[in-house]
């Protein structure tokens, strides 16, 4: 992001106020799902879903992540399969109990 | 002696030291709110029964608290857009700007808070209550930590526009990126703890 001429900057500008919108419509829409009746199953994958889009539009364009260096995008691996394992432990603690 | 590579990126890096440094801290921030969101996750399947949020948090206060996070975070990369446009005045107003929206944040979590207390529901009531109270305070701290670091750089901070308005950018950058941060913990927390 060090090298950016004024046009490109402008650029960018537009696009994080499309990236707001499209936060804006996301979050009306996570609310409106809930007052659906889904069922536990389906609630929690389009809630998370919903979720997960809004992240990557946050991620990608206000934290520049689409367009980064090597070394964050390695760090980040590394952060995300271990922030995986701490996801999966409940999920082990569950087929435990389920056995017994 | 100058702090080295505070403009410049390092070559083996390929970034500037202060970027390197703060995606480091997030990478331990991830881990702070994953183990807690993990602890969610452990409450919650392991109850006999677990309440839906909407039935007692204020899900119209939440969505607001939300539409001010997300347009703070609109107004900070705004407020660093600003500077490598050279264009100070604009800086000054995102950056207030994203300080009154993270205030209108804590001023709607504060009525939340004292709202649960009124009706008798303390951290202590249950589990829910337990790890609702643990996530959100934790996310209210971070709130009050960036609103700190944020006003540094939008009053006396800002003297160093001045002397090396590079550097000063890449600061701006920098706290940027601890904001995002923020807001996309927000993201997931909003869901997971008011709607499903």
């Amino acid at each position: 992001m060090a090298d950016l001429t004024p046009e490109e900057i402008r650029h960018h500008v537009k696009t994080y106020v499309i990236v707001f919108v499209a936060l804006a419509f996301f979050t009306i829409v996570t609310v409106a799902i809930s007052y659906l009746d889904l069922g536990v199953g389906a609630s929690v994958v389009l809630a998370l879903g919903v979720a997960s889009i809004k992240g990557s539009l946050v991620a990608c364009y206000f934290m520049h992540l689409i367009d980064e260096k090597i070394t964050v995008y390695w760090t980040l691996l590394i952060t995300a399969t271990m922030f995986l394992i701490l996801m999966l432990l409940p999920l082990g603690n569950m087929l435990a109990q389920t056995k017994i | 002696m100058d702090i080295p590579y505070t403009v410049k990126d390092r070559p083996d890096t390929g970034l500037y030291n202060g970027k390197l440094g703060i995606w480091l801290f997030l990478a331990s921030e991830v881990m702070l709110f994953g183990g807690l969101f993990s602890a969610y996750v452990f409450l919650r399947t392991g109850a006999e029964s677990w309440p839906t949020g909407a039935d007692i948090l204020n899900v119209p206060l939440a969505t607001l608290n939300t539409l001010f996070l997300i347009t703070s975070s609109v107004t900070m990369v705004m407020s660093w857009a600003s500077l490598k446009l050279k264009e100070f005045d604009k800086f000054k107003l995102y950056t207030g700007l994203t300080l009154l929206l993270a205030a209108s944040f804590l001023v709607v979590k504060y009525f939340e808070y004292t709202a649960k207390f009124h009706h008798g529901l303390f951290p202590s009531t249950n589990s829910f209550l337990g790890i609702y109270f643990t996530l959100t305070g934790l996310h209210v701290l971070h709130i009050i930590g960036g609103m700190i670091v944020i006003f540094f750089f939008w009053m006396p901070g800002a003297k160093m526009w001045e002397s090396d308005p590079d550097r000063f950018t890449n600061r701006i950058e920098i706290v940027g990126l601890y904001w995002h941060f923020v807001d996309l913990v927000w993201i997931f927390l909003f869901p997971v703890l008011y709607l499903l």
